[in-house]
């Protein structure tokens, strides 16, 4: 009478078990994209058609390597959004298709509406792409995590380099569109917290016209002093050109001879192709193979996103997006992301934490948090808005 | 470069000299054991470092080919076996002569490697194809390759040869491979990029190491288990900076020695409880560490202050660095 249940209940288990082995656990990631890349003023560094795809790619591949012992399966889901496309609708498209995890590239007004709209089906998303600090702020979500750094954090990264080369003044350069203005107010705020002292502030104004032309060269040659001149004394000239209309003229231009930081000359990121330190020599290699291009910081972004994914994925044996979600936020979240640390949240905003590399786009320069930049709970907390700072309420 | 090691080496200026100065007098009153030879790669300076134990210096320098990384004796002494990632192969180092005679066909970026007990057969881990390829030692033949993880890495043997265990860095698992029939037997997830396996000289347990995770899973490798972890705090450091990577235990089972890289510290654990009992401060980045057979001295390799610290076993002190390379990686100390 007593063995009876027991041998039920094995007889079920291994059922069940047999049962697992011959279905694997299907993970499906959706991957929402509608980011225009602008032109570029360098031919090199003119975004890949598949650029951040890739990245999701690869780790939908190195998922699906693990999920071999696991049996588990990895696919993602291209959705490519016209610019007049509703998310919302793109949303409801996912869904029937079985998505409840979404990696996206898309700009923060977008992002808010997608996720708005997947919010009652219990979908999360991965925001990849960008760089907005109000969506880690006045406009977080508790259903978005944040992979790519915020502005504050790049604009951090680079200001605690500057002010520990004791590069303390800066003449501050802005482009006219929105997000060189947001730019700009990120460096500002990073100078206030660390230091360093904004002698002039200009605008470099986007009159339109071709980013490059045949002999170009010869007029940039001739404007870009003349527009550098009769500055206060600087030690380096900081751009915020995020609409790529003119920091890639500065370097070796200027009236005086300064270094340029910011869109052009160094320049603070989450990956560079050029980055071989704690094991990233892997990272591109097997990028590289698989693509035939080099690795950029959106690829990374995207790749950390699918990798926090399977991450979970591996550990709890659920697609769920809430038992997801719930692993992540936790402190068993060590994510290994060629960062030389492990890579872990912020429960107050879901950004993830991350070392800001700073590259001249042929080497990197330096990794913030500098030496000496402390903080009581993770010298990472000092790029970016604090728990103390933020305005963030999760729902 | 310099500006960076100079600041972060005033730090531990003093402490260093202070060992070394206490080093004099230890090394003056110790017998003189038979001079063993350990042989240490220099991953930037494309060289491997020779240094004699008894004099604790280095007496010659070997030019290799492009980041080496892994290196291993062969069982009977006559090679020093080194992986040189960028140049896709694993060359062969005359213990004699000192000079590089074969490179054997180790499959592309080979990192860590390993030899079964008879010394016929090597296994190495290769990072950028996800496998570990099997290469016969007499006639330096590829055997086969078993697919594993993502970035495989650390190569642990079981004492008796039968399992191999491997590491895959992304993947975050040990993959219990049987040497037989080269198929994998069992996977145990571990905590975040594992870096070395080691079983203990009896078999009993297999440890594990996660360098980003911080930790080293203790696993039964008969019921493919994890049965305990091992984590580190040290008053004073970030939870970030210890990551754990070699692993090296005596061979009564009794103490083992982690490696915690940018921690600068190796931990001393009791074998049995699994309790960290000391952290001995070393050089910067201490990465791999290999015993004096006599298991008298453990040398560690030390990353970023290019040097090798010499840690006297019985009293558990840090007696002596050795300057070596650029960016020492690895070590191996003759058995004869």
């Amino acid at each position: 009478m007593i063995r009876f249940p027991a041998l039920t209940l094995l007889i079920l288990f291994g059922l069940t078990a047999a049962a697992v082995a011959a279905e694997p656990l299907d993970v499906k990631i959706g991957y929402l994209r509608r980011t225009a890349h602008p032109e570029t003023i360098s031919l090199t560094q003119m975004a890949p058609p598949d650029d951040g795809l890739a990245g999701a790619q690869m780790a939908a591949k190195d998922n699906d390597t693990t999920g071999r012992f696991l049996n588990q399966r990895f696919s993602l889901i291209d959705l490519h959004l016209k610019p007049d496309a509703d998310p919302a609708a793109a949303m409801a498209q996912l869904a029937d298709q079985g998505v409840s995890l979404v990696v996206a590239d898309l700009p923060a007004d977008a992002l808010l509406k997608a996720a708005d709209a997947g919010k009652a089906r219990g979908m999360l998303f991965f925001n990849a792409a960008a760089l907005d600090d109000r969506l880690r702020q006045q406009d977080c979500r508790a259903n978005v995590i944040h992979t790519a750094p915020s502005r504050a954090m790049l604009a951090d990264g680079l200001a605690q380099y500057l002010v520990w080369k004791k590069w303390n003044r800066w003449l501050l350069v802005t482009g006219s569109h929105e997000r060189d203005k947001l730019y700009a107010a990120a460096l500002k705020r990073a100078a206030t917290r660390f230091g360093a002292k904004i002698v002039q502030e200009r605008e470099f104004k986007d009159t339109g016209g071709a980013r490059r032309t045949d002999s170009g060269v010869v007029q940039i040659q001739r404007q870009i002093p003349v527009f550098t001149q009769q500055a206060p004394d600087y030690d380096v000239l900081v751009a915020a050109d995020e609409s790529e209309v003119f920091a890639s003229y500065l370097p070796y231009r200027t009236w005086d001879a300064r270094p340029v930081a910011g869109s052009a000359g160094l320049m603070p990121t989450s990956w560079d192709a050029s980055n071989g330190l704690w094991g990233g020599i892997q990272m591109q290699n097997r990028f590289i193979a698989q693509f035939r291009r080099l690795m950029t910081a959106l690829d990374m972004q995207a790749w950390t996103a699918v990798r926090m994914i399977g991450e979970a994925v591996s550990r709890k044996n659920s697609a769920d997006p809430k038992v997801i979600f719930d692993f992540l936020k936790s402190p068993q979240l060590a994510l290994g992301a060629f960062k030389g640390q492990k890579l872990t949240l912020r429960d107050w905003d879901l950004q993830l934490r991350q070392p800001i590399l700073l590259t001249d786009a042929r080497t990197i320069v330096s990794v913030s948090p500098q030496e000496g930049f402390l903080h009581q709970y993770s010298e990472l907390d000092t790029l970016g808005y604090d728990r103390p700072e933020t305005k963030c309420k999760l729902q | 470069m310099m500006m960076f090691l100079s600041t972060r080496g005033l730090r531990f200026a003093q402490p260093t000299l202070q060992l070394i100065a206490a080093c004099g007098c230890m090394i003056a009153l110790a017998n003189p054991a038979s001079a063993y030879m350990a042989y240490v790669s220099n991953e930037k300076s494309n060289t491997v470092s020779v240094i004699d134990t008894d004099k604790l210096e280095v007496i010659k320098t070997i030019k290799v080919g492009q980041r080496p990384r892994g290196i291993e004796l062969t069982k009977d002494g006559k090679f020093c076996l080194v992986a040189v990632g960028d140049d896709d192969t694993i060359q062969m180092i005359d213990t004699k002569t000192g000079e590089v005679t074969a490179n054997l066909p180790s499959g592309p970026d080979p990192e860590l490697f390993t030899l079964d007990p008879a010394g016929k057969v090597l296994y190495v881990a290769n990072e950028n194809d996800n496998t570990v390829t099997v290469i016969d030692m007499d006639k330096r033949v590829p055997l086969g390759e078993v697919q594993v993880g993502v970035e495989p890495e650390g190569m642990g043997l079981s004492p008796d040869g039968k399992i191999l265990v491997n590491t895959s860095e992304t993947t975050n698992m040990a993959h219990f491979i049987d040497t037989a029939t080269r198929q994998i037997v069992a996977n145990v997830l571990v905590d975040s990029r594992p870096r070395f396996a080691a079983f203990k000289s009896d078999g009993s347990e297999l440890w594990v190491s996660a360098e980003v995770g911080g930790s080293v899973s203790i696993i039964d490798p008969v019921k493919h288990a994890v049965t305990g972890k091992i984590t580190f705090a040290i008053a004073g450091l970030r939870s970030e900076a210890i990551q754990p990577v070699g692993i090296s235990m005596t061979k009564d089972g009794k103490t083992a020695f982690v490696a915690l890289g940018p921690a600068n510290r190796v931990a001393v654990v009791d074998g049995k409880t699994h309790e960290v009992k000391k952290y001995l401060l070393v050089g910067q980045r201490v990465w791999h560490m290999a015993f004096t057979p006599d298991e008298k001295y453990l040398l560690t390799t030390n990353g970023i202050s290019n040097d090798v610290s010499v840690i006297d076993v019985a009293s558990l002190k840090a007696i002596k660095s050795i300057q070596v390379g650029e960016l020492p990686w690895g070590v191996t100390i003759t058995q004869h």
